[in-house]
């Protein structure tokens, strides 16, 4: 019997599955106030992306770092309220499979972007390419 | 009887073997078979991610390469853009009361709130495939210039997913219908509402970067 209790009281730190629900606490409506939160967060931080593109409020070269630093902002919003990650023990595998694919992202898009722009900067146009070959 | 007895099914459950709360991380057994095949979708979806980064990085390359054709400032429509986004996040909040109505199991409930999904979702579909259809009656389909290839790409290769995910929906609620809440049907559950959260993630980068970017001057 005992061992049950050691199980269930460190039941706190077993793993949890990514997007798990856990309504063991205080039921649904503390789930939907957790979902009801994301939602106002997540369309408040569109809302603001929109009005950040046409607004002007924001000095123009700005704008698309702004609008990165909110869609950032708004992938977390959805990966606390929705997805319901945490930086708990019970969410480390999760958090570390969700770091290194960020890593991979980063990569792969920053190298892209970093390689074509040395190679914009160092070769010909395409234009002057063509011309050389008529 | 206490020196060496049986180990009985309910032990067994009650020790965490079969979809208990084994304590992990190598005490006390292997993980539940929920955590380890949500695990294994949240990687699917990590890879998914990742596979989407290299359209990101080819559209991002090929976002000036009009070849004379237009670009997305004169080709984007941002109010239809706002309706697909309002569409999909409500979408998303409507799967995340499903799967409270699932872990509640609440039948009715969880079919409302799949039906809800599936409608906000396939609007969101209808909205893209207005869009597209637009644009290839007008010429400027996905043949037309290196931007418009690398747009197609990208942002119907996110369309696939939703098309899939609404099958995969309506597949869920069939199988809650005919089977209930058994645990089988409760792990695709949990890896269904993980597959739709992360295509509204990958939502949010699209309207970012293709369009609300396209549009700033």
């Amino acid at each position: 019997m005992s061992e049950f209790h050691d199980a269930s009281a460190s039941g706190a730190e077993a793993d949890l599955a990514p997007g798990e629900e856990q309504l063991d606490g205080s039921g649904v409506a503390h789930g939907v106030r957790g979902y009801l939160i994301g939602l106002v967060l997540a369309a408040g931080l569109t809302a603001a992306s929109f009005y950040v593109c046409f607004s002007g409020l924001i000095y123009g070269p700005a704008v698309p770092a702004a609008l990165v630093a909110l869609a950032v902002a708004q992938m977390g919003v959805h990966l606390v309220f929705f997805l319901h990650l945490t930086t708990g023990p019970d969410n480390t595998n999760n958090v570390l499979a969700l770091a290194f694919g960020v890593l991979i992202v980063t990569l792969v898009i920053g190298g892209s972007l970093w390689i074509m722009a040395n190679l914009d900067h160092n070769m010909l146009p395409m234009t002057r390419v063509v011309e050389m070959q008529r | 009887m206490t020196a060496a007895h049986p180990v009985d099914s309910d032990s067994i459950v009650q020790m965490g073997l079969e979809g208990g709360a084994a304590p992990g991380r190598g005490t006390g057994g292997p993980a539940s078979k929920r955590v380890y095949v949500g695990y294994g979708f949240w990687i699917f979806i990590l890879s998914d991610m990742v596979m989407f980064s290299a359209f990101f990085a080819a559209y991002a390359v090929l976002a000036d390469a009009t070849a004379g054709g237009p670009s997305g400032r004169q080709l984007f429509d941002l109010t239809n853009v706002a309706w697909e986004t309002a569409c999909l996040l409500l979408s998303s909040f409507a799967c995340g009361l499903a799967s409270i109505a699932a872990a509640s199991r609440n039948a009715l409930w969880f079919h409302i709130a799949m039906a809800v999904t599936f409608v906000l979702g396939a609007a969101f579909l209808g909205l893209e495939l207005k869009e597209f259809a637009g644009l290839a009656a007008a010429g400027d389909g996905p043949q037309r210039s290196a931007f418009l290839s690398a747009f197609f790409t990208l942002v119907g290769c996110h369309g696939l997913h939703i098309t899939a995910g609404l099958l995969w929906l309506l597949t869920m609620m069939a199988q809650v219908a005919a089977k209930g809440f058994r645990a089988d049907i409760m792990r695709r559950i949990l890896c269904f509402t993980l597959f739709w959260h992360a295509l509204d993630i990958i939502w949010v980068a699209i309207f970012t970067v293709v369009y609300l970017m396209g549009k700033t001057p």
